[in-house]
């Protein structure tokens, strides 16, 4: 079990599982290279939320959730894509010098709200598309809880927001944005521009310059505004060979930045949250934003 | 101490990449590997002074001419250090600075002739393919750059010599 929750939001999703024994899974896109010479060179991704990083043992990244940003701004395009039962994989051949960010947004909308005398769950997953070649078909009272004791009122599924009843009263909503990219570079590097949107990663230190034993600094942005005081979580790969996590945590400064040191080359998953009142859903309460950063920390 | 001297001015003199007596050189050592299959490493060497800013780079020798759909600048980025700090910054084959890769020997490459006075680090990296990748840095200062180091298994001694 990882030592530090970076969300609860897996918990809230999986509508079979109990909260208290939810763990929360880490949403990442792995490249197989970060660093190119030449020219027309191929990367490939794995893209996926898992308990242990690197590894492939929770879900995919949906595959239609990935963009690419090409050096110039413009949108780059996926090849060879495939969405397992574990990861999303895709390849992607750099056809302009310079650095590409590739990453993944996920928006949802979770909580709860009173209809009818009832509580009922906003979210979760939704029933799945009959007939729709490949999916998972639902098993027999998938999302139903088990009635805490002999007797009790079965909990009735979860609802998608859009089937949220007019006279549902008590509604609790917070909206999940979950963010997660890469940046791999071909050639000289270029700076990676961001939306003024949400919570945003705004690199000091290129992320394709990131060495052991060096220094780098990192700039969160809350709306295109620098985000003070906000939490990062540091882990690197390899965490299922370890007894712990060995999380590095740290808080942002007044310029919202923070300085890592990188003990070691390799790959570190670089994970930022945040929340505030100030959601895109009308109904939600609070926006509760993630972006996580995988970088390759190269030796010196 | 004597015998090495000796030893390196031969070597320098009868490199390929000897240059006028006057200029300051640093020069490289690849061993020769006893290994069934061999090929020439990629070696790039530069220059940066020792409290940071920009390197410089003094030469890289590659696979200039292999085309096609793996070029030779593909494997550039496994000098991992000279791409990051030199090497993606410019446009190659870069006159001066680019060679065809060099098998087992002693090179010696000239320093830039225009360097400021100060503290400066050379640096040479190998990356060789199916084997190893090694840096080797030696402190010097200018206008007197002196100094030595060795690799364990790609690099010799790489010595830097003043004028």
């Amino acid at each position: 079990m990882r030592k530090i929750s970076p969300w609860i939001m897996p918990a809230l999703l999986a509508g079979t599982m109990i909260a208290s024994t939810a763990q929360a899974d880490s949403t990442y896109i792995k490249p197989s290279s970060t660093n190119s010479s030449g020219e027309n060179n191929m990367v490939t991704f794995d893209a996926a939320g898992a308990d242990h990083l690197f590894y492939l043992d929770h879900r995919p990244v949906q595959l239609n959730t990935i963009t690419v940003t090409r050096p110039d701004g413009t949108p780059g395009t996926v090849i060879n894509g495939l969405q397992q039962r574990f990861r999303s994989v895709f390849d992607l051949r750099l056809d302009q010098q310079g650095t590409w960010r590739i990453a993944a947004q996920q928006t949802m909308v979770t909580g709860t709200f009173m209809a009818d005398g009832q509580e009922r769950r906003v979210g979760g997953r939704r029933a799945p598309t009959p007939a729709a070649g490949g999916e998972r078909q639902a098993r027999a009272g998938e999302g139903q809880r088990a009635p805490a004791n002999p007797g009790a009122p079965v909990r009735l599924p979860p609802v998608a927001l859009a089937d949220m009843p007019a006279n549902a009263t008590d509604v609790h909503l917070t909206e999940v944005i979950n963010r997660t990219e890469t940046f791999v570079t071909q050639g000289a590097p270029t700076d990676v521009a961001h939306s003024g949107k949400g919570l945003e990663f705004d690199p000091v230190t290129h992320p394709n310059a990131v060495v052991q034993g060096e220094t780098a600094r990192f700039r969160y942005l809350l709306d295109g505004k620098p985000a003070a005081g906000i939490t990062v979580t540091v882990v690197a790969d390899g965490d299922r060979y370890r007894e712990a996590t060995d999380a590095l945590t740290l808080t942002t400064d007044k310029d919202g930045q923070v300085a890592i040191t990188w003990p070691k080359a390799g790959l570190y998953w670089v994970s930022a949250q945040t929340q505030d009142k100030n959601p895109g859903e009308k109904r939600a309460e609070l926006r509760r934003m993630i972006t996580s950063e995988t970088l390759e920390v190269m030796t010196p | 101490m004597r015998p090495a001297s000796f030893v390196l001015v031969a070597g320098v003199l009868s490199a390929p990449f000897a240059s006028s007596a006057s200029a300051s050189t640093v020069s490289v050592t690849l061993p020769r590997l006893a290994l069934a299959e061999y090929k020439r490493p990629y070696v790039a060497g530069w220059i940066e002074p020792a409290t940071g800013g920009a390197a410089r780079s003094l030469f890289v020798w590659y696979d200039m001419k292999k085309a096609g759909n793996e070029p030779g600048t593909k494997w550039l980025a496994d000098l991992r250090s000279w791409w990051r700090k030199s090497g993606r910054l410019m446009k190659l084959p870069a006159n001066g600075v680019s060679g065809a890769t060099k098998g087992p020997g002693t090179y010696a490459i000239p320093l830039p002739a225009d360097l400021t006075p100060g503290h400066y680090v050379v640096s040479i990296e190998v990356a060789r393919e199916n084997g190893g990748r090694e840096l080797v840095s030696v402190p010097v200062s200018v206008p007197a750059p002196n100094g030595r180091a060795s690799g364990k298994s790609e690099l010799g001694a790489v010595v830097v010599s003043p004028r």
